[in-house]
Parts: structure tokens; sequence; C-alpha cells
């Protein structure tokens, strides 16, 4: 679509567009260098004493220490377990509020649907504190428990609208050949719906990882959760360094898990089946236009955020 | 009934002494006491949590991870600090060796769920004594009494004295961190209160110009001047009574009177000031240990 | 029960400050969104890299980095804003991140709502000679809007939610007052989380109806 709102441009749309890339480039290049100086230059501390720049060596020596390593890599592997069975719970959570919400009996759907938005109004930080106090389980089980209900609510939702989404002559084939509603949603429509709404469901997962940061306020020592404390271990001066390279961790994570839901996408989502048109010119991917009525997908990929 | 007499006689006996007596011998060597196995053993009876604990040995105990002096983890995961060697004291006192204590990470949410719960045996964290909170904990102690300071910046260039300075300067902010007993005491001074999330993140808006000072416990505010290469100092003017106590389940009145027992003969074993002086003691000096609150 | 209303005007406070971040936030994640969408659309191909880079670089960075680089690194660059007390500073600061951050969800709604629309409207506003602003403004957008509303309202119900990050950054939300209303009543925790809840859900239920409502009116039949 994005293509045919415009020409091909011709040479003075070219070289504009040249001039323009240029300034950009140079607006851009330039603040962020501006950035980075007035990081690295020596600054004056508090009592007017020079401290060292923010990319000086004396910040980051923390680096060559292996217990340093040693405690990020616990947590990291901590955070993944949480991540990880959050995930698969979340996953089973979210077909079965999905059946609960299409069912044809309101005495399911309704309080289905009730307790779907209760989950989804609530803030994650919130469902961990009241699981771990209602059920006194451990924060390990307090922070799967609500990252599990929570993106499950979640993945119902888009499961509900991946089969809104089918077209209707589905269904209603199943149901001629004889099946019963249940086995046509179970055996015809829900896994087509999986399959187009897989990439939805992963960027979803992603937002579960960011939020297993949530998790310090039941005492679960997950990544982020390091910040503080190695700062208050090795001294105030790391704390930025250690909070990049926390973060460079939960970035290179989530871009690894953002990519593997897009190569994903492209081998099971819904023009996976097409024929391969060699990429060669944007005319052909517009020729390809698919149109699966994305405006009915709640965005996903938003989710309930990352605290400190 | 007679074992708990005659401990409150020494007890008594004891605070007596000290009164007397003048400071407990602060020139005992740091390795006496440490780990309670030279202390005379504080006797319990059977059936009591006491000997239900000694009997698994192992407990439980709640703590800071991240309280500079008071509870600091390393990159091991196992905390160091003040009360962390009080939690020894009371361990050994039930021959469970300090590698046999669980500790477990406690913030001021989760405080007393975790002991209404069942989830920790006591919570020795930084952990005020208040009113309120005993309505759904018991506390043994106070092991400590802190008292509410200010945190300057080396040389204090605005010349702050005390919390007076604020009411007298209300443009001027201070920083404390959000939800604490802290803010609400400056608040009696000031409206211009920022609150962050953690004590150390007062520290930038103080080097940005956003803030002037950080007010919270003096032990706090020790362990982040320690942290802070001399950038800050604390000006020493406490100016609340912040009773430190072990936090224990409500009911448990036997375990809560032993603890008191055990904290009175560390008073006097040197054991109470070895442990101040292996933690805290590194930056702050050896105070008196505060008289037990037996209610 | 009395905890929370001993410590009502703290948590309304906060509630208020909550509600006032979802505002300037969510308005400006919307303005900011459709010029990114816009952007992302746009013939001038250098236009196109910067709104994907931005939107990408935003969308896999936690909200908590965003909030910190404007928290402690843009004061420390000295670009805080002036003539506002500390707390106005860090407030006005944590809803330019929070703007920022909402900002390519919005984009990217936009962008598939765009793309929902049938090519043929494109090709028949080309084809009688309408240029690009043209097609975009009298076409495409204005049956987009309809689409575009359901994703919408979902992330300005994530945007209520992460208004609560903020908290950790100087800001006294909602949750940030519920900390000090535990503090003091540490005897009704359970109570007092209840409340904050009811004060989520208060705003988030009403958004999740309106959605399905918006939905359900703007059903194109296939």
């Amino acid at each position: 679509m994005s293509t045919v709102l415009y020409d091909v441009p011709g040479p003075r749309a070219r070289r504009l567009a040249r001039i323009v890339g240029v300034l950009i480039a140079l607006v851009v290049a330039g603040a962020l260098a501006w950035v980075i100086v007035s990081l690295a230059l020596p600054r004056n501390g508090a009592d007017g004493s020079p401290r060292p720049g923010y990319f000086d060596w004396s910040r980051w020596d923390i680096v060559n220490d292996r217990a340093f390593w040693r405690a990020v890599g616990s947590n990291y592997l901590n955070t993944l377990r949480m991540a990880g069975l959050g995930a698969v719970l979340a996953i089973v959570a979210g077909v079965l509020f999905s059946f609960g919400r299409t069912a044809r009996t309101a005495l399911v759907r309704v309080p289905t649907t009730i307790v779907l938005e209760f989950f989804r109004g609530m803030p994650v930080l919130l469902m961990m504190l009241f699981v771990l106090l209602v059920f006194s389980t451990g924060s390990y089980w307090a922070g799967v428990l609500a990252l599990g209900l929570y993106n499950g609510a979640i993945i119902g939702e888009i499961l509900r609208s991946g089969i809104a989404a089918l077209p209707r002559g589905q269904r209603e084939a199943g149901l001629t050949v004889g099946l019963t509603p249940l086995a046509t949603r179970f055996l015809i429509e829900f896994p087509q719906a999986a399959r187009n709404m897989l990439p939805i469901i992963i960027a979803q997962l992603v937002v579960l990882l960011k939020d297993t940061a949530l998790a310090y306020v039941i005492a679960y020592d997950e990544l982020l959760r390091l910040v503080p404390k190695l700062s208050n271990f090795y001294g105030d001066r790391y704390r930025l360094s250690i909070f990049l390279i926390v973060l460079v961790v939960y970035l290179a994570t989530n871009l690894l898990l953002s990519w593997v839901a897009r190569i994903v996408a492209a081998r099971t989502g819904p023009g996976a089946g097409a024929p391969r048109i060699p990429k060669r010119g944007r005319i052909f991917r517009a020729l390809r236009g698919r149109e699966v009525s994305v405006a009915k997908v709640p965005d996903a990929g938003v989710g309930g955020g990352v605290a400190p | 009934m007679r074992f708990r007499t005659a401990g409150t006689v020494v007890a008594l006996a004891a605070a007596g002494a000290l009164i007397l007596g003048g400071c407990t011998d602060s020139g005992a060597p740091a390795g006496d006491g440490g780990d309670g196995t030279t202390s005379e053993k504080v006797p319990y009876d059977e059936g009591t949590t006491m000997a239900e604990l000694a009997e698994a040995g192992t407990i439980t105990i709640g703590t800071k991870f991240a309280q500079p002096l008071f509870g600091l983890a390393g990159p091991d995961g196992v905390p160091v600090g003040f009360d962390i060697e009080i939690g020894k004291i009371i361990a050994g006192q039930l021959d469970i060796a300090p590698g046999d204590i669980k500790w477990v990470e406690t913030v001021s949410q989760n405080r007393e769920p975790f002991i209404q719960s069942g989830e920790v045996d006591l919570v020795i964290a930084t952990y005020t004594i208040n009113d309120d909170r005993k309505k759904v904990v018991s506390f043994a102690g106070p092991y400590y009494e802190a008292g509410q300071d200010i945190l300057v910046p080396a040389g204090n260039p605005e010349g702050i004295d005390g919390p007076e300075w604020f009411a007298d300067n209300p443009d001027k902010t201070v920083c404390s961190v959000s939800g604490s007993t802290s803010v609400t005491n400056i608040q009696e001074y000031t409206s211009n209160v920022l609150e962050a999330a953690d004590y150390a993140d007062c520290l930038d808006p103080i080097r940005n110009g956003q803030a002037v000072a950080v007010t919270t416990d003096n032990v706090i505010l020790a362990g982040l001047a320690d942290q802070s290469d001399g950038e800050f100092e604390v000006v020493n003017n406490p100016f609340t009574a912040e009773p430190y106590g072990i936090g224990l389940a409500l009911e448990d009145t036997e375990f809560r009177m032993w603890i008191n027992d055990v904290l009175e003969q560390s008073y006097e074993d040197g054991s109470w000031d070895a442990a101040w002086e292996s933690t805290a003691g590194a930056v702050l000096d050896l105070p008196e240990p505060p008289a037990v609150d037996r209610y | 029960m009395d905890a929370v209303l001993e410590n009502l005007p703290l948590l309304w406070g906060g509630f208020l400050r909550t509600l006032a971040l979802l505002g300037i936030a969510g308005v400006g994640a919307l303005i900011l969104g459709t010029v990114v969408a816009a952007m992302r659309l746009s013939p001038v191909a250098p236009m196109r890299t910067v709104a994907t880079v931005y939107t990408e670089l935003l969308r896999n960075t936690p909200l908590t980095l965003v909030l910190l680089g404007f928290a402690v690194i843009v004061p420390n660059l000295g670009l805080a804003p002036a003539g506002l007390d500390s707390r106005g500073q860090f407030f006005v600061l944590a809803s330019i991140g929070l703007t920022l951050y909402t900002s390519p969800f919005i984009a990217e709604a936009i962008r598939s709502g765009v793309n929902s629309i049938p090519v043929g409207q494109a090709e028949a506003a080309r084809s009688i000679g309408l240029g690009f602003g043209q097609t975009l403004g009298e076409v495409i957008l204005p049956q987009a809007i309809r689409m575009v509303i359901p994703p919408i309202v979902n992330v300005l119900i994530a945007l209520t939610k992460n208004t609560s990050v903020a908290g950790g950054f100087f800001v006294v939300e909602l949750i940030g007052a519920s900390r000090g209303a535990i503090n003091a009543r540490g005897d009704e925790v359970v109570a007092i989380l209840l409340s904050v809840a009811v004060f989520y859900l208060v705003v988030t239920i009403p958004l999740g109806r309106l959605q399905a409502f918006v939905e359900k009116r703007v059903a194109v039949l296939r």
C-alpha cells in the first residue's frame, strides 16, 4: 500500500531526498557526538571535587571482575527461568481463555470476559504482590503466576481476534461435515488463528520478558535488581555502567526474540504458502498485497511496562 | 518459668552493671563472640519455636540485600552486615552454623506479609518498630537505635545543620525514598521533598543541582557516604529516634522473650560490640546498645 | 479499610498524577505517533529510514531505560526544564519519556491501519491525480481512523499501566503513593493494594469497553 501512494521518484525528487538525507544524518550524528562527549568529560562532583567522566576506565573496571559476570549470569538465568515458565503458562492460559471467551453459552462466556478484563486492567506489579500475599507462594511462583495470567489474558484476546478474523466459511464448513462446534473450533479454527497470530503472540512474550523486571518487588533476584545491589557493593560510581550493561543484555535478548518472531512470521504467517516472488523491487511487494484485517487485532507488544 | 525468671534477673543485673560500670568492653578482640560459640547458652524449653528451629538445624531470616553496613549482598548473593551478624548471634544460640542460615531479601512491601505467612522466621532488616506494625507482627529488641539525619556534599556548602534549615529555606529540595518514614518525618519541616525509588538514586539530583541533601536513617547515610569516595558527608545531627527491632510472628511471645534474652546477653559478653566493629564499625563509632523493650 | 480512608488524600494525589501522565503522554504520543507514521509512509527515503530506526529502537528498549535516560542523563547534560522546582522538572521529563516510548506503538497501529485499507483505494486516488498529501489526507486516513481506534485504545491501556514505571524516577504516581500508605499502615497491606487496583481498573476497564464497542461498530464485513 505504502508504495502506491506516490510515483517512483524522478531525478529532482531523488536529489531532494539525498539532501534531506545528508542533513538528517548530520543532525543526528552531531547530537549523538555532543551527548557522548558531554558524558565523557570529567565533571565536578557535588562537593566540587573533580570526578571522572562516564566513560573513564575507573567506572568500568568491574568488567574485569569474574564475580561480577557470574552475578550477571546468575540473575540473567533467573530472569529467563521466570520468563520461560511464565510464557508456557501464558500460552496455556491464553488458549483456555480464548475458548471460554468465544463459548456459545453465556454461562461460560460472561464470567470469562469479566475475569479477562480484570486481568488485562491490572498492572502486573500489583498482581505479583497479590499472588504473593493472598496465596503465600514463594516469589518465583508469584511472579510466574502473575506474568502467566496477565499475558495469558492478552494472548487469549489475540487468539479470539484471530478466530474472529477467519473467513466465516471455515466454521460453516466444519459444522456442515458434522463436527461439533467445539471440535470445529479446536480442529479447524484454532490452528489457523494460532498460525496467523504467531508473530503477535511472540511479540507479547517479548513483553513478558521485559516485565520480569517487576519481580524485584517480591524479592526475586532478577537481572535489573543487580543495578542497586551491585552498585551498593562496588560503589556508586559504577551505577550507570552497571545499568548500561544490564540494559544491553535486555536489548540483545529482546531483539533476538523479535528477530525470531519475524522469521516465524515469514515461514508460517498468512503469506507463507504463496509462491516466493523475488524481491526485485517494491512494485513486486505491492502486487502481493494481502488483505488481513489487521485493525481487529489488539496491539500486543506494549504490555504492562517494566519497572526498576 | 524458672529459667525465664532467672534470665530476667541476670538481664537486670547486667543492665545495672552496665549503667554503673560504664561502657562495655570495647577492647574485646573482634573474633570473640563473632559466632556465638564462646557465649553462654540462653536456655529454652521443649516445644517452643527455638526447639523446632534447633531441631531443623536451619532458620530463615529476612534481611536487606542492598543496605551498605547493615545488609549488603555481594555478587555471590550472600549478605553481610550488622543485621546479618545479629542474625548469626541468634542462630548460634540455636546451634545453627552461619552457613545454615537461609537469607531472604525483604523490602518494605513484603516484610509483614512474609512474617505472617511464615515465609521467614525472623526479619532483621533495619526494621523500625512502630505501633501500627505491632498490630500484625511482634518485635524483639530494639538492638540498635538509629536516627534520621541529613547527607550533604562534602564541605556542606549550603550550611545545612538540621531539618529546621529546610523550614527556613522552603525553595531548597531535599531527597528521600518514596514511601518511607523518612519522608513523613521531613515533611513536618518542608513540603519540597523529592521522592526517589532508592537512596542511591538521590545522589545524582544533588550532583545536577536539583536537590541539596538526602535524608534518612543515619546508618544508611553513612553507607552512602562510604560508597561515594568522599563526595558526601553526614551532617551528624540525628533528629528522630528509629529503634531497629527483630520482627517475628505476632503470637510467639516465648520466642520474642528468648531473643530479648539473647540480645541482652550479647550486650554484656561483647558479641554485640564485635558484630558492630566487624561491620558498621568501619565507618561509624561504636554506640551504646539500647535497652530491649519487653512489652 | 480504614487504612485506605486514612491515606485517601495521598492515594488520590497519586491517582491524579497518574491521570496527568496518561493525559499528557497519551496526547503527545498520538501526535508524535501520527508524525512518525506519516514519515514512515513518505516518499522521501531518508525520512522512512529515520522513522523505521526510531520505531525499532524504542520498541525494543525497556521503558526503564528510556525513563532513566530522561531522569538522569538529560539533567546531567544540563537540559532539565528550567523554571520549575525539582518535582515539576522530573514530572515533565517523565512525561516526555513516556510520550517517546509510546509513540512508536501508536505509529505502528496507524501504519497497520493504513495497510489494511484495500490497495484499490490508493490506486484510485492516484489515478485521478491526487498527490501524496491529498491521497493520505482525503482518502486513506479518514478510512483508516475507524480501523485504527481499537489498537490505539489498547496502547492507551498499556500506557495507563506504564505510568507506574515513572514511580521509579522521582514521580509520585499511584503506586509510589501506595508505598507511603503501606509504610504508614503495614497492617493493612492487602486492603491498600486492592484500592490501588480499583483505581487502575476504573481507568482501564472503561477504556477496554470503549475498544470493544468501537471494534463492533467498525467491523467491516468481508
